[in-house]
């Protein structure tokens, strides 16, 4: 960190916990506005329980259409929280201070939208969901099958969210207390219920900087976890051949790190925006994730180059099937050109310069290219997967989203944002308590004829 | 009965000050002038390095819990994946009735959960919360003062007053205070 901004308690209080106690300008609109785009998709779901799955797009063969794409692409978002928060916890990069939270909520609210994708929407009978994964049915004895990956599917997603959910309010009751010290009447009642009389003794700290290594150990193999058994739902299902690979698991964590870390960089930027926080998310952050961002797109680019080479080195009928619908036929090879460049071929290359990765637009236009190229990467392993002519196949077709498929789509995005700005009308994005020990770390040492920033730490 | 109704008999004082270095002296004062180390703690916004203060580094049992857990989560991981499997015995493809490598997803999943569901209530608890009575504590905590509270019996608190105005307290409160 090159900047280097000294500031008392009471400042780093007014400026992070203003979000809680004034209502800004743009806030009730925006809210409303995510609020009506999720009725819109609650309304599509509800015409779609009426009328049955028949109003989708979905046919023979298209069984998987843009319900099972946006599931995988909320899980892939889902791990920003783990990479940023744990990883940099875990290896104390300073960097880390001002985004850990926002990148745990935006976690929790891209688990909740991928719970929505799936299990309740694609399903079509959804009140079956229940019995097919708990075993509760005693009356009937149907209990569940533990050798379906959907049933591998919600133990492991329940689990990440159930992690990620008390993580986030594990570390969040430092910052409720300050908020119950500056309240009065019911909200200071309220706040201090949920602070649980926090007090701030050595005791607690201790506690509190134990917990957040010891659950970011914790969480990291369920993150691992969660996205490989999101790609064996593929890899192990007898359906399409090109899914039949063991790259499949690394390939999506990678992807997923990949898409979720560029949704953390879009949303610092949005923060510094939105409210304001250009004291605290830095133009050094953005370059410090610009980094990440670089080798972890190399990566993913690296798995995606050894799926496709494994794919057709193999030369069979299946794969190459796939693989020709997924380049020379229309849609999906313009799409494959537009996932290629907004993924990778764009975004990569910019962020190797410096005034890129330390640019507010910049970042946020090239982190939202990724979030689409990676959209479209999920549509394309999935749709011309299970679209592909095979051989003896009885019937093939193409797909088409319907417009209720779209606006649950949509309301799964709007439900992602509203949860996020909610959340940050009653708790800080930022965490108070880690920027403030940040700034007892930190002062500023003479080398030589150099005065530079330094962070001091146990 | 006499220990139990001389905790209920204490009363605290909490004197706040603006530097480290005066809360560290605060504490040193009160120990030689006789208190007891479980008779005052320090209060702060903002974690600080163990031992800043001069105080004892706090000992926790907190590693055990995520063991315990784990171990409960993989038992009922187990349980659950063998009993839904034999209750229902379908056999496929001639392989035997329990399905091992899809045995141990559950039981992955569920020893992770047990382990931090544990490892949360052990947050808790090693930190002793919930706490229902605040004692001497003031908001300007977190503002970023620091509070020295002196938990003791009555005929101790004018001491601790002094002692605490002595190294440089710039405010004494006696009990909760929540003014602003």
């Amino acid at each position: 960190m090159q900047e280097h901004t000294q500031l008392t308690q009471k400042q780093i209080n007014d400026d992070l916990l203003h979000s809680v106690f004034t209502v800004p300008r743009w806030w009730p609109g925006s809210t409303l506005i995510l609020l009506l785009i999720f009725i819109a998709g609650a309304c599509a779901f509800g015409y779609m329980i009426n009328k049955g799955i028949g109003v989708t797009g979905l046919n023979r063969p298209a069984y998987w259409g843009v319900y099972i794409v946006n599931f995988v692409f909320w899980i892939g978002i889902s791990h920003a929280g783990i990479m940023v928060s744990a990883i940099l916890r875990l290896t104390q990069a300073e960097w880390r201070r001002p985004i850990t939270r926002a990148a745990e909520v935006l976690t929790v609210f891209s688990l909740t939208s991928a719970l929505m994708a799936a299990p309740l929407t694609h399903v079509g009978r959804q009140w079956r969901v229940l019995y097919w994964v708990f075993p509760y049915d005693f009356a009937r004895g149907i209990w569940p099958n533990v050798r379906s990956p959907f049933v591998w599917d919600p133990s492991a997603v329940m689990t990440y969210l159930i992690a990620s959910t008390l993580f986030v309010l594990i570390c969040l009751v430092p910052d409720l207390a300050i908020i119950r010290d500056r309240s009065k009447g019911l909200r200071k009642k309220i706040y201090s219920v949920l602070c649980l009389g926090w007090r701030g003794t050595p005791r607690q700290w201790k506690l509190q900087t134990v917990a957040g290594i010891l659950l970011s150990a914790l969480v990291l193999p369920v993150f691992a976890s969660v996205h490989s058994i999101v790609s064996w739902d593929f890899a192990v299902q007898i359906g399409p051949e090109a899914w039949h690979s063991t790259i499949f698991a690394p390939y999506f964590i990678i992807g997923a790190i990949h898409s979720g870390v560029s949704a953390v960089a879009t949303l610092m930027v949005v923060m510094v925006w939105a409210w304001g926080y250009k004291k605290y998310i830095t133009p050094d952050h953005l370059d410090a994730i610009g980094r990440l961002l670089i080798v972890v797109a190399v990566t993913w680019f690296f798995f995606f180059f050894l799926e496709w080479i494994y794919a057709l080195y193999t030369l069979e009928f299946g794969e190459l099937a796939m693989r020709e619908l997924q380049i020379f036929s229309w849609p999906y090879g313009a799409l494959f050109i537009l996932f290629l460049f907004t993924a990778f071929l764009i975004p990569v290359p910019l962020w190797l310069f410096k005034k890129v990765r330390r640019s507010y637009l910049w970042m946020f236009i090239t982190t939202i290219l990724v979030n689409i190229g990676m959209w479209l990467e999920r549509f394309l392993i999935i749709v011309p997967g299970v679209i592909r002519r095979g051989e003896l196949m009885f019937n093939w077709g193409t797909y088409h989203p319907s417009i209720i498929e779209i606006l649950m789509v949509l309301a799964t995005f709007g439900w992602m944002m509203f949860g996020l700005l909610v959340f940050s009308k009653f708790f800080p994005l930022i965490p108070v308590f880690d920027v403030k020990e940040g700034m007892v770390g930190r002062d500023e040492i003479k080398i030589g004829r150099r005065t530079v920033p330094a962070s001091i730490r146990e | 009965m006499n220990s139990i109704s001389n905790i209920l008999n204490q009363q605290s004082v909490l004197g706040l000050f603006s530097t480290e270095d005066s809360a560290a002296d605060a504490l040193d004062a009160l120990s030689e002038a006789g208190f007891e180390p479980k008779e005052y703690e320090v209060l702060t916004g903002t974690p600080y390095p163990d031992g800043t203060f001069g105080e004892e580094e706090p000992k926790h049992k907190l590693f055990r819990f995520p063991l315990i857990g784990a171990a409960c989560g993989f038992i009922v991981g187990l349980g659950l994946t063998t009993a839904t499997q034999l209750a229902y015995p379908v056999v496929t493809g001639g392989k035997p009735i329990l399905s091992i490598p899809a045995m141990l997803i559950i039981m992955y999943e569920g020893t992770m959960l047990g382990a931090i569901l544990m490892t949360v209530a052990g947050i808790v608890f090693e930190s002793r919360l919930p706490r229902l009575f605040m004692g001497a504590y003031s908001p300007k905590i977190t503002e970023g003062l620091i509070g020295v509270a002196v938990t003791s019996a009555p005929e101790k608190m004018q001491k601790a007053k002094e002692v605490l105005k002595k190294c440089g307290a710039e405010e004494i409160t006696s009990g909760q205070d929540t003014s602003e």
